[in-house]
């Protein structure tokens, strides 16, 4: 009993009532009329599409930088990316691919810069990222509107100038991902085999780069960054390397969302992201200060069942749309939770 | 007759940690208006003593104390520093404190702050009551009269230099009206020798009020000039208490490090060494609490180098600045080339190791795998415990040559653990040190620093490590310089042991000196023998 | 030498207030406004935002940063104006039921922040800030779904159509500019709302009496340092809780002052960008994490609004759209608190140093070395 106890208080009771709120909305969902292979399907889809944003929250949380509320910083260069792409008119897989490379110079640079930032103020990152965040988004609001795009797929029609909120990337490299390897099952069940490959492809690449020197050398800087110092390890360096990382990780983030989603969405869309991002993860079992491959899969899995399940089924059964709210409540509370742990006190 | 009521008295006081015994039988007794200097070296058990007559909980927490502590002639129990204020004793502790953005008047008078009630108290509470600034001010400057000391009621404690820092921590625990007896934790550590001398005039007034004064401190000058009566802590136990009238410096040095025990060390004569390895000129560190100012001092290739001193002195910050953790500068030759110093990695790409004093903050990974400990530093260093994948794209941690490296010293250095794969925050310290020293074993150092070896370590874990040095000396020629507060073991394996007092080197002794030179060198002064060690000759 | 230097350190320490000023004062002319209605502007949100901004001064002084938790208590007020709406309460009277029901809810908000931000020392800023997001979750659900069904709703004009749950928009002519007009003042062509003034000014002869009481030198101390503050037997973790609770109170005060100020309620967006501005106003006045004086309140305020007011105009005539004005005061609300904080952590690294060499002989270092 007591070793329960302890798995209890080492894993977090929230996450286990969130694990076991979601397998009874499963087990309750045939019973309110919802099925569960539609419902399944729709949890792995989200899933794939949000994956790689987790991920590219694990680099800043071993490098001791916390939680990346700026990811906002790296989406923003994958949208750009993706816009590059559509406007040089690159479709399929072509057009995909050239969308994260274009994406890279911007998501490098962003990614040193924001680093860079991060090191001066070692303490504050957290509140420091969401608001540089928040102001990059807002200013490239102004810059969607004045740079020279001019693909008539994506301008404002009347204006002529002026990208739109929303560009479909139907024509181009919709499902890209998703379409390979896709499995169906009956009507409902379409399992995106190619989206899944590609970010348990990324989850691989990152596991295996944790275990290099470099990866070593980031997981120790965040783990006690004296002990790190003590044995010639730049900080510093460290710490923008796993900021690069994260930055580019969150770029090839969007523009797998987007292959999936169908569209491009510019504006104020990435402000909410990284909260999304950073729930997940956290449901997933990581800190602020260590996550694993593991935390990123159950993380992004449970979450995004979460998003899913709730609302059709609560739905169905209150016949009302609550998924907002619990929505919200759901994802600041694990978020709340995670920030009030008081860090292991070492013997 | 009743002007010489005893205020404090400890009757038989003894405390051991989990078996560790650290106080035996101390009784001493404290008259009104009397200051008794209380001397000892690190270990003796001082600050362990102090702890429990301030009341502080990690003496409960770690099983209380036996004897009694009496106030005036009552016994007392507390059970919070809160608990011991209330009685009246005030201590001024070597760490202010103060708050910077107080004045000198609120960081007096704080959390007893003169106050006007107001009609929200009744509602509300006492905090609601308005501060009467004047009434502080009048009541701080009273208070800074009462010491003799020339402080502005009105400077920003931010702004002020150290010693008016130090004189208005002092003027905090008198201001309270019901302090009785003062301790002081070595006060004239940071203070210039006219501050000094100004503090010990400040004392003489405040005995002559009748508040006694504990006076804890090394520098047997001021002890003997400021101090009624000596008490000598030796091993936890009272060795000496008399009337500093007729006493010496000497007198008291030799109490202070004097022991019954002959030394146990290898029957192996004097060795001799042929060349120099290692070459420091006028190396200062700025390392928080452990300064070093200047000091020039060679070793031989091939030695075991011991460094001593009092807490506090700057013998830790030697091998900290020179491995890069502090700001260091002066010149550091290995094998007569000059070391860069201020960087880690080219300290220990050069072939030095640093077991540092501070196990848990800087020496371990706590929340990681031994192998993880053992394997780091060469792995970062020597790119070392690294596999190629992927037909040699990568490389990536060896973990089975990391586990085969790890069980090694597990066998070597005897460490108990369940296996290899056990987090290091699991181990005991012993443990967790010779998981320390096997991280500096690894790389297979030239030279190897090693700060406070046996530090929190059981007697039988001490000889494991002090053997396991010993031997990587023997069999691998590794220099070592050893850096310790603890005498004896310095003087059970070091060839030369050098001492430091206030930033520098005070001398060089064979460990087979007379055990007062040492304790003469610790507090300051010099021995006339050390000129020929520093030749190299013993 | 030295004039140079402090000219610097001048710079720095009020770089943002300057750089606030030249790009305001460039904007105003594209933007087409007059200087009159800029200034009744100035005026009017005067009275309208102060009261927010001034909560945000005791947190401050605590040392627990810049409260983004002060949206709880917004939310108390919101739905004590939903309650004085419901019951058909008009004017001034209103608004003072409005706070005496939101009180309770208020206090008890309060206290929840208080204590999760003692459970997150180090983190105040980001935990005040998500708490903000998950108590709106609970605002919505009580707002969107109890209101009406399980808590009796009289009103039914202002139910949403489903039967349950409050409208989307919430008309507040009931108490609309009941406290900005109950004692006008007009000079020329500007109107002051004199009652309004006057409970601002209450409130900071109120902040300044109580930072002379045993309380604010209480909470000065645990914001200077808690382990030495707690040391000598001040309750560090009552004395933050009590400094969160005054400052929700009083941000539930300030939403309401803003709302009948505004007319109309958002129901369940009102709030959103609550913090965001009364943050970004005290930033902008001069204010950091960790020093914020009534000046900077009222010195924020104004700049910040001149320049939302001035931006659209100035982003149109500039640019020829309208919405980079918009964008780019989003952007610089956001760029502005980023900036305060970025120099407000450098600069605490830097202290942190020279404290350190000036606690323990680093006198060696700063002579450069042995002598």
């Amino acid at each position: 009993m007591r070793s329960l106890r302890q798995f209890g208080a080492d894993f977090g009771w929230p996450r286990i009532i969130i694990f076991f709120f979601l397998i009874a909305l499963f087990v309750a969902a045939p019973a309110v009329g919802v099925r569960i292979d539609a419902s399944l399907s729709d949890v792995c889809n989200r899933f794939g599409q949000n994956a790689l944003f987790v991920l590219a929250l694990v680099p800043m949380i071993q490098s001791g930088c916390g939680l990346n509320f700026g990811l906002s910083l790296g989406i923003i260069a994958g949208l750009l990316g993706a816009t590059l792409s559509v406007q040089f008119g690159l479709h399929g897989a072509v057009g995909f691919f050239a969308a994260i490379i274009l994406a890279s110079p911007f998501s490098i640079l962003f990614g040193w810069l924001y680093g860079k930032l991060l090191n001066k103020v070692k303490g504050e990152e957290m509140t420091i990222a969401m608001y540089v965040g928040f102001a990059g988004v807002m200013f490239m609001c102004i810059m969607w509107l004045l740079l020279p795009y001019s693909a008539p797929d994506m301008i404002w029609g009347y204006a002529g100038k002026g990208l739109r909120t929303t560009i479909s990337v139907e024509n181009y490299w919709i499902h890209i991902l998703n379409r390979f390897l896709a499995v169906r099952v009956g009507q409902f069940f379409y399992f995106p085999t190619g989206e899944i490959l590609f970010a348990l492809f990324a989850a691989f690449c990152m596991w295996l780069f944790l275990r290099t020197k470099t990866g070593t050398a980031m997981t120790a800087v965040g783990s006690n960054p004296d002990y790190a110092r003590a044995s010639g390890i730049s900080v510093d360096k460290m710490r923008i390397i796993s900021v690069i990382i994260s930055t580019m990780l969150g770029a090839a983030g969007i523009i797998v969302y987007e292959q999936s989603f169908g569209f491009i969405q510019l504006y104020g869309a990435p402000l909410a992201m990284p909260f999304t991002a950073i729930a997940a993860i956290l449901i997933g079992g990581a800190s602020v200060k260590k996550a694993s491959m593991l935390n990123v899969v159950v993380g992004a899995f449970l979450f995004q069942g979460l998003l899913t399940m709730t609302p059709s089924v609560i739905n169905s059964w209150l016949q009302t749309d609550m998924s907002e709210v619990v929505r919200i409540v759901v994802s600041n509370g694990i978020i709340i939770y995670a920030l009030t742990r008081k860090t292991k006190v070492s013997k | 007759m009743e002007t010489d009521k005893t205020l404090l008295s400890l009757q038989n006081i003894s405390k051991d940690f989990y078996g560790n015994v650290v106080l035996s039988d101390v009784s001493f007794d404290v008259k009104r208006g009397e200051i008794i200097g209380l001397v000892g070296e690190n270990g003796a058990g001082k600050t362990t003593l102090m702890r429990i007559l301030f009341g502080m909980n990690v003496i409960r927490d770690t099983g209380g104390y036996h004897g009694k502590v009496c106030i005036e002639g009552e016994e007392v129990h507390f059970q919070s520093p809160f608990d011991a204020l209330d009685a009246g004793i005030g201590m001024a502790h070597q760490e202010f404190s103060l708050i910077p953005g107080f004045t000198t008047t609120e960081n007096i008078v704080l959390n007893r702050e003169s106050m006007r009630p107001t009609i929200f108290n009744d509602v509300f509470g006492d905090r609601m009551s308005i501060l009467d600034r004047a009434d502080m001010r009048k009541r701080a400057a009273g208070t800074i009269a009462k010491l003799g000391v020339n402080l502005d009621p009105d400077t920003l404690v931010s702004e002020m230099p150290v010693g008016h820092k130090q004189f208005t921590e002092i003027a905090r625990e008198i201001n309270r009206e019901k302090t009785k007896i003062l301790v002081l934790d070595e006060p004239t550590a940071v203070l210039t020798e006219t501050e000094a001398e100004v503090l010990i005039k400040a004392l003489r007034n405040l005995a002559a009020t009748g508040i006694a004064i504990i006076f804890i401190s090394h520098r047997l000058h001021e002890v003997i000039d400021v101090a009624d009566r000596v008490v000598v802590l030796r091993d936890g136990v009272i060795v000496k208490d008399t009337p500093t009238q007729g006493v010496t410096v000497r007198d008291i040095a030799s109490w202070m490090v004097g022991r019954q025990v002959t030394v146990d060390r290898a029957e192996e004569g004097v060795r001799s060494f042929t060349e120099d390895i290692f070459e420091v000129s006028h190396l200062w560190v700025d390392m928080p609490g452990e300064t070093v100012k200047d000091m020039s001092f060679t070793v031989r290739k091939g030695e075991i180098f011991g460094i001593g001193g009092l807490a506090g002195q700057g013998k830790l910050g030697i091998p900290n600045g020179i491995m890069g953790l502090f700001p260091a500068g002066g010149e550091v030759r290995l094998h007569g080339k000059k070391v860069e110093l201020n960087e880690p990695r080219l300290a220990l790409q050069r072939g030095m190791a640093f077991v540092s004093e501070d196990r848990r903050g800087v020496g371990l990974l706590l929340e990681e795998s031994l192998e993880w400990n053992i394997a780091f530093t060469a792995m970062q260093i020597q790119d070392k415990y690294l596999r190629p994948v992927l037909g040699g794209l990568f490389k990536v941690r060896d973990e089975a040559a990391m586990r085969s490296l790890t069980d090694g010293y597990i066998d070597i250095l005897h460490i108990k653990c369940t296996s290899g794969a056990q987090k290091a925050m699991e181990l005991s310290g012993g443990n967790q040190q010779k998981i320390c020293l096997a991280k500096s074993f690894a790389i297979a150092p030239d030279l190897l620093f090693v700060s406070e070896p046996t530090r929190g370590i059981d007697i039988g874990a001490k000889r494991l490590v002090l053997d396991a040095l010993h031997k990587y000396n023997r069999e691998l020629g590794m220099t070592i310089i050893m850096v310790s507060s603890e005498l004896e073991e310095l003087r059970s394996i070091c060839d030369r042991v050098a001492i430091v007092d206030e930033g520098r080197m005070t001398g060089i002794l064979p460990p087979t000196a007379e055990l007062a030179e040492f304790g003469l060198l610790m507090t300051g002064e010099r021995v006339s023998r050390t000129s020929k060690l520093e030749a190299g000759n013993a | 030498m030295s004039g140079k230097r402090s000219f610097g350190r001048f710079l720095r320490e009020n770089a943002v207030i300057l750089l606030f000023l030249i790009v305001t004062v460039l904007a105003i002319k594209p933007s087409g406004l007059s200087l009159v209605y800029i200034g009744q502007e100035m005026i009017t949100r005067l009275g309208r935002d102060s009261f927010l901004v001034l909560a945000l001064l005791l947190p401050i002084y605590a040392g627990m940063g810049l409260n983004f938790g002060m949206t709880l208590g917004a939310m108390a007020g919101q739905m004590g104006l939903i309650l004085a709406i419901n019951y058909n309460i008009i004017g001034v009277s209103g608004l003072v039921f409005a706070a005496l029901v939101s009180l309770p809810v208020s206090l008890a908000m309060g206290y929840l922040c208080g204590v999760v931000l003692n459970k997150a020392k180090g983190r105040e800023m980001v935990t005040g800030y998500i708490l903000a997001f998950f108590v709106n979750g609970l605002y919505q659900f009580v707002v969107l779904y109890l209101m009406g069904s399980v808590i009796p709703v009289r009103s039914k004009a202002i139910v949403l159509s489903r039967g349950y749950g409050i409208r989307n928009t919430l008309n507040l002519d009931n108490v609309r500019l009941s406290l900005d007009n109950w004692l006008p003042f007009h000079a020329g062509p500007f109107t002051f709302p004199i009652a309004t003034f006057l409970v601002i000014a209450a409130l900071c002869v109120f902040i300044i009496w109580f930072k002379k009481t045993k309380l604010g030198q209480d909470m000065r101390s645990v914001g200077y340092d808690m382990h030495v503050a707690e040391s000598s037997g001040v309750p560090v973790d009552r004395t933050r809780i009590i400094a969160i609770i005054i400052s929700t109170v009083l941000a539930t005060v300030g939403q309401i002052i803003f709302l009948q100020n505004m007319g109309n309620m958002a129901t369940y967006n009102a709030h959103d960008q609550t913090s965001f501005f009364a943050v970004a106003a005290i930033l902008v006045g001069g204010a950091s994490v960790k020093k914020a004086t009534i000046p900077n309140v009222f010195i924020g305020v104004i700049l910040l609004h001149v320049l939302f007011v001035v931006s659209p105009g100035a982003g149109q005539k500039l640019f020829g759209e309208a919405m980079i004005g918009e964008y780019f005061r989003q952007f610089i609300g956001y760029g502005v608190i980023a900036l305060s904080l970025v120099l407000y952590a450098w600069r605490t690294r830097k202290e942190a140093d020279r404290l350190r060499e000036g606690l323990r002989g680093g006198a060696a270092a700063a002579e450069g070395g042995a002598k």
